[in-house]
């Protein structure tokens, strides 16, 4: 068959002309030669030149008006039943990277609150990968180190989640001894990985929620001066280890430039998180069980904290209430039993419910919450910025169409007042067949 | 670690600690430091130390000594005498030149006089500041070190039981066998004033030290603080409409789950559920 592309001029001007009579006809068969029910979009010209018709591109709306739609949904409609996959490929593209035989380690010991990296973490381990990236011919790996009876190592889902961020290698320190606060017997444990895997770099997040203290011991019993506070890290050939690192000192009024040495705290924000590559984690084990060790301090657990007298600002457990809040006490009653901190949208507040210091929003406080369970509140912009920092949000609400269910992890429609009181009920029976059991 | 023997450098306190070892009061030494007021720059009582000699003030039967290896000068006097001021006749100062490190030289000083809880702040508002002093001294020690603390419980047959302040304003109580060292929290109680006639009284006792330098501090580059640049929000978007709409976006879960018609019951359970993985109830 001829090469050529026979062009019908007037079949075209047809198909172009929407007032035509017979339009809709031409229409339809210029769009079966591409298979569709609607006019091509490109074709091949005369001169091997692909050719666009602008005109075809989008639809006519409702008011008659022609409408463009640019999230590709329907061109990716029109070039038929590719789309799906499609789409699945674009959200796995994700390189996969495996280190066989690393250059070096670089080991991060991530602080995991409530069994997951948090972004203080991932920014660490971004840090870890630039460092082991950086030649790309040696690349080094980096080797995570967790606590604990499989915090959230047990999951292959959460493994996924670990290998998005940045993790090569995987050791997995657990036991009774380990958890809770054991820094005698994490300090211990770490004294053997370093002996056995001697890694270039300890990276440490400098939290309070135990890297801080975890990385200092940890220099101490090394005997190497660490870096504290760092949150920039640049390549220098001229310092030691190939890093020149900038981190603050003198509570925070100073900055010090320095040679990276080999333990490094580093700050929130230190460096970007992995986004482009997903990594094999490898589990590593040490290749002798951790010795016992008599431990000189006794952790005894947390102490129950009167959650009213805990600022807004860092309680970890709030249960706001809002206008669609009519059973007061109730509430109050809930917050107690659930052992959660009171917050308030701005109408509660405005109306006298509850106290102008509980309000979280952007003209209140701007809260960071674990874990945010709005009661009743359809959620204004003002109150969603103010917790645009809470992990997991929780909406119960008699409105399904309302913004906070946008934004919530959990929603359940119905009557606030009922589902406390059942929430409440389920609570205390559960405390109680734990004082039965005990 | 040293026995009963004296510390040919401290006679004196040797002798001290002993006595107090007899008559049954708990030897508390805090370590105490010149702090940098973060506005005007000046030298003042470092916020820390002082929530630490408050802590050690609020321990009954507690015999304590102020401790500060340093230079003396003009500046640093008046701050330590900000120290003096919240009720101590004296106040005992190791002479390091500026420049030095202070480790051994504290390390010695402790190891003689054998306190059974040092009181430390957490970082030093001046120099490198980098926390490491309490860790340092407690691996030359070999004593237990417990950090961030908002009060002690109580001390009782050479166990303290302590108060851990955890982020978010949690709590952890902690048992550690004396001695120890400890590092006092910002949600420590607040320091009292310091009176102004006490700490004109007050005497600084200088006692001399052998010098150890710091070899690293001085190839290093210190600059007054550069504000951290802000984190700039990279969207990875292939068009123009992704990108627009991640700029414009409301905040917006996206992948929430919703439960309609629910009896409330199993409304609370799916809460209920969340609530326990989370960990939040107790």
């Amino acid at each position: 068959m001829s090469e050529i592309v026979r062009r019908d001029p007037r079949r075209e001007w047809i198909a172009r002309n929407r007032l035509h009579p017979d339009h809709e006809r031409v229409l339809a068969e210029l769009g079966q030669s591409a298979g569709h029910g609607m006019a091509a979009t490109e074709w091949m010209g005369p001169n091997g030149v692909i050719r666009k018709n602008p005109h075809a591109v989008g639809f006519i709306g409702p008011n008659g008006i022609k409408r463009i739609d640019r999230s590709g949904v329907q061109q990716a409609a029109a070039a038929g039943r590719g789309a799906g996959a499609g789409r699945k490929a674009a959200a796995d593209e994700r390189r996969q990277v495996t280190i066989e035989a690393p250059a070096f380690l670089v080991a991060v010991v991530p602080d995991m609150p409530g069994g997951r990296l948090s972004s203080h973490d991932r920014d660490l381990l971004g840090l870890a990968r630039q460092l082991a990236d950086a030649d790309g011919e040696r690349p080094g790996a980096v080797v995570a180190v967790l606590f604990g009876p499989g915090e959230g190592s047990g999951e292959p889902k959460e493994r996924a989640g670990f290998g998005e961020a940045g993790i090569d290698r995987l050791i997995v320190l657990d036991g009774d001894d380990v958890d809770g606060y054991a820094p005698e017997a994490r300090l211990a444990a770490l004294t053997a990985v370093d002996g056995e895997f001697a890694p270039r770099h300890w990276l440490f997040p400098d939290s309070k929620l135990g890297g801080a203290d975890l990385g200092r011991r940890l220099s101490a019993r090394l005997g190497e001066r660490p870096a504290a506070g760092i949150w920039q890290v640049e390549r220098d050939a001229a310092c030691a280890l190939g890093w020149r690192c900038t981190g603050r000192g003198a509570a925070g009024t100073s900055d010090i430039q320095r040679a990276l040495p080999r333990v490094v705290l580093a700050l929130a924000e230190c460096a970007e998180p992995v986004s482009e590559t997903r990594h094999a984690v490898q589990p590593l084990a040490l290749s002798q069980p951790l010795p016992p060790l008599l431990g000189r301090i006794e952790d005894l657990g947390q102490v129950a904290v009167d959650p009213a007298g805990v600022a807004l600002s860092e309680a970890e457990f709030i249960l706001s209430a809002g206008n669609g809040v009519k059973d007061w006490e109730g509430f109050h009653q809930a917050a107690k039993i659930l052992g959660a901190t009171e917050g308030a949208s701005r109408v509660a507040v405005d109306d006298g419910f509850m106290p102008r210091h509980r309000q979280v929003g952007a003209t209140g406080t701007w809260v960071t919450a674990r874990v945010y369970v709005a009661v009743g509140i359809s959620g204004a912009i003002q109150h969603l910025q103010g917790i645009q920092s809470c992990d997991k949000v929780v909406a119960i609400n008699l409105d399904p169409g309302c913004d906070m269910i946008k934004r919530a992890d959990l929603a359940v429609i119905g009557d606030s007042a009922s589902i406390l009181a059942a929430l409440v009920e389920m609570v205390q029976r559960q405390r109680e067949e734990k004082r039965d059991a005990a | 670690m040293r026995p009963d023997a004296q510390a040919p450098g401290a006679p004196s306190t040797g002798a001290q600690a002993t006595s107090a070892q007899q008559d049954g009061a708990l030897e508390v030494a805090v370590l105490v430091s010149v702090g940098r007021h973060p506005v005007t720059g000046r030298a003042r009582r470092a916020d820390q130390d002082a929530r630490g000699v408050e802590l050690a003030l609020s321990l009954a039967g507690a015999r304590i000594s102020l401790l500060h290896a340093g230079a003396l000068d003009e500046e640093s006097e008046s701050a330590l005498r900000g120290y003096l001021g919240m009720g101590f006749s004296a106040l005992t100062l190791v002479e390091q030149l500026p420049g030095a490190d202070v480790v051994p030289a504290l390390a010695d000083r402790l190891s003689a006089a054998r306190p059974q809880l040092v009181i430390a702040g957490e970082r030093a508002e001046q120099g490198e500041g980098s926390g490491m002093l309490p860790y340092l001294l407690a691996e030359r020690l070999g004593w237990p070190l417990v950090g961030g603390l908002a009060a002690v419980e109580k001390v009782e047959n050479g166990v303290a039981t302590l108060l851990q302040a955890l982020p978010r304003g949690q709590r952890r109580r902690l048992q550690v066998r004396l001695p120890a060292i400890v590092t006092v929290d910002a949600a420590a109680a607040a320091a009292r004033q310091s009176a102004f006639g006490p700490a004109q009284r007050g005497e600084i006792e200088a006692e001399s030290a052998a010098v150890e330098w710091d070899e690293a501090q001085p190839e290093w580059n210190v600059t007054p603080a550069r504000k951290r640049p802000k984190r700039l929000k990279i969207v990875k978007a292939a068009s123009a409409r992704d990108r627009f709409k991640a700029a414009a976006a409301k905040a917006e879960g996206g992948s929430g789950q919703v439960l309609t018609d629910v009896t409330p019951e199993q409304g609370a359970e799916a809460i209920f559920k969340l609530l326990k993985d989370e960990g939040v109830l107790r």
